[in-house]
């Protein structure tokens, strides 16, 4: 990074410290936290999603698919999470190239299982091995955005549908009373109404889902923990930059990390809570408008 | 225009040929110098097992990439097919050749040391650190000592220094530096031998692979080559 970084044993502290600071490695540390970041942006909104796709099963008139939604929560909600996150990726990765197998190379005369080895035909391996690592890096956040996703989609589900009985039956009165089908008045009325039931319990999972990223380190990803644990460890001469064990500093970098996220998101939640109340027929809807009448009156 | 097509077609054909022909990713812990760690200034991995992996690639006209993996499920990951050989520090050691297979050694046995705080530690009823799924770990077991295992050669010094444990066993060559650096880390008892050497894992379906790697490793025995590389990883090691 800086001209005098050539080498570090000659340098003085500060100096010393300024190039350990920007070295090749520590660069892939902040970077690791671009990762993490990510992970969260395109998992949230896809559990969010499945969490609605599972809320709408599960009050489905169809009794498969409302089976269906009910086992999906209650299996995921059942399950510890750290099972289904270290069987997921392995299981769907077997799956999809056991699939591929099937239907590229069919002519293949060996078993695809042979005592512990699971071997596919060249053509049907996922991501191929003569595809790019960052490709293969793509693939595993891939598998992880998945398992993250179906995990939090279950909890979401189960929020999303108890803040959707939630909704005052009268307003789903009124609905078919105006004449509304049951998609209109699910559309236009329930769906708009139950975010203000659905934030608190959103919003908490949102904090475990900040929470549990450290997970990734699990599925073989090199998250912000492998990099704490990997640069905090003793480093001797063999390294350029040799210092003693300093995982604890790393460590509470993290720890700082994780509570400035948390606290941050907290305060959206609280300002997001304020907009949706606002009209709604619950207590703080409600407190809302008598502030807003006593504004008017004085 | 037409041929100029087809000798188009035919190079991509062939370029595309040459690409998806023998990628073999390699995977290693990253976490164990001086056989494999992370270089500061690359960030990439570098160590003993990146040296001679590249060379026998390069002699075996392989197109080589390294994949890091945590110890714990380096040889599960292999068996899955997530990466097509494992070159680790890993010793050949017969429970692991049922499961997997070896190329010939790269390195000769290396010996195993304890390291402990104080040189008067009674290795008979001590409480010993090593690496979980390692040949020292496994002799720590058998030995009759009490075991505590991590899953880093880190965290077994770690445990060293903080007295979780009385010494840790790991590879002489591991050791070395931080007994040589740190004026509180002493050598204790004799070393012991384990292992049959270094080898390159490898899925045992994968028998034109190995017959390749251990060609080139061969060579690289015949013209010294393994030889020179090992004197710039190790002090005073004998070769081949």
């Amino acid at each position: 990074m800086f001209q005098f970084c050539t080498d570090p044993s000659l340098l003085s502290d500060t100096r010393w410290m300024l190039c350990y600071l920007t070295s090749p490695k520590h660069i892939a540390f902040y970077y690791s936290f671009g990762t993490v970041l990510g992970l969260l942006a395109i998992t949230a909104p896809c559990a969010l999603m499945l969490g609605f796709g599972g809320a709408v099963a599960m009050r489905s008139k169809i009794a498969p698919v409302r089976w269906f939604g009910r086992g999906y929560t209650s299996m995921v909600r059942g399950i510890p999470d750290i099972v289904f996150f270290l069987f997921m990726p392995i299981a769907v990765d077997q799956a999809l190239e056991w699939l591929r197998h099937k239907v590229i190379c069919p002519d293949w005369p060996d078993p695809v299982r042979r005592g512990s080895d699971f071997v596919v035909c060249a053509e049907a391996k996922l991501p191929l091995s003569t595809s790019a690592a960052w490709v293969h890096d793509a693939y595993s956040i891939f598998l992880a955005v998945l398992a993250f996703s179906i995990v939090f989609g279950a909890f979401a589900a189960n929020v999303l549908s108890g803040a959707m009985t939630a909704v005052p039956r009268a307003q789903m009165e009124t609905a078919e009373a105006y004449g509304m089908s049951r998609r209109q008045s699910f559309w236009r009325i329930l769906v708009p109404q139950m975010w203000v039931y659905a934030l608190p319990g959103l919003s908490n999972l949102w904090q475990i889902l900040v929470k549990a990223t450290p997970l990734l380190f699990l599925l073989g990803i090199t998250d912000i923990v492998y990099w704490a644990r990997e640069l905090g460890g003793a480093k001797t001469s063999t390294f350029s930059y040799p210092h003693p064990d300093w995982r604890l500093y790393y460590f509470l970098f993290l720890l700082v990390f994780y509570l400035a996220l948390t606290s941050v998101s907290e305060r959206l939640f609280r300002r997001a809570m304020v907009r949706l109340s606002h009209g709604q027929a619950t207590m703080a809807g409600e407190a809302q408008r008598k502030a807003d009448t006593n504004e008017v009156t004085a | 225009m037409k041929t100029v097509l087809i000798a188009s077609a035919a190079l991509a054909l062939t370029a595309a040929a040459a690409l998806a022909q023998d990628v073999v990713r390699m995977g290693t812990e990253g976490a164990y110098p001086p056989f494999n760690f992370i270089d500061d200034a690359t960030g990439e991995v570098a160590g003993f097992d990146i040296d001679v992996g590249n060379e026998a690639c390069s002699r075996a006209e392989l197109n080589c990439e390294w994949v890091k993996n945590d110890w714990d499920s380096i040889i599960p990951n292999l068996v899955s097919g997530n990466f097509d050989t494992i070159m680790a520090g890993m010793s050949i050691t017969p429970e692991r050749d049922a499961v997997i297979d070896f190329t010939q050694n790269y390195l000769p046995p290396e010996p195993s040391a304890y390291a402990a705080l104080s040189d008067d530690v009674e290795i008979g009823d001590a409480v010993i650190a090593a690496q979980t799924g390692t040949i020292q770990a496994g002799y720590v077991v058998e030995s009759g000592a009490t075991i505590v295992e991590f899953p880093t050669p880190d965290d077994t010094i770690a445990a060293v220094k903080n007295g979780e444990a009385d010494a840790v066993l790991a590879d002489k060559a591991f050791l070395e530096p931080f007994v040589n650096e740190d004026p509180d880390l002493f050598f204790v008892a004799d070393d012991v031998l384990l292992g049959g050497g270094l080898g390159v894992g490898l899925r045992e379906s994968d028998t034109e692979l190995k017959i390749k790697l251990d060609a080139a490793i061969q060579s690289m025995k015949d013209d010294g080559s393994l030889n020179e590389l090992i004197a710039k990883w190790f002090d005073e090691r004998p070769g081949f």
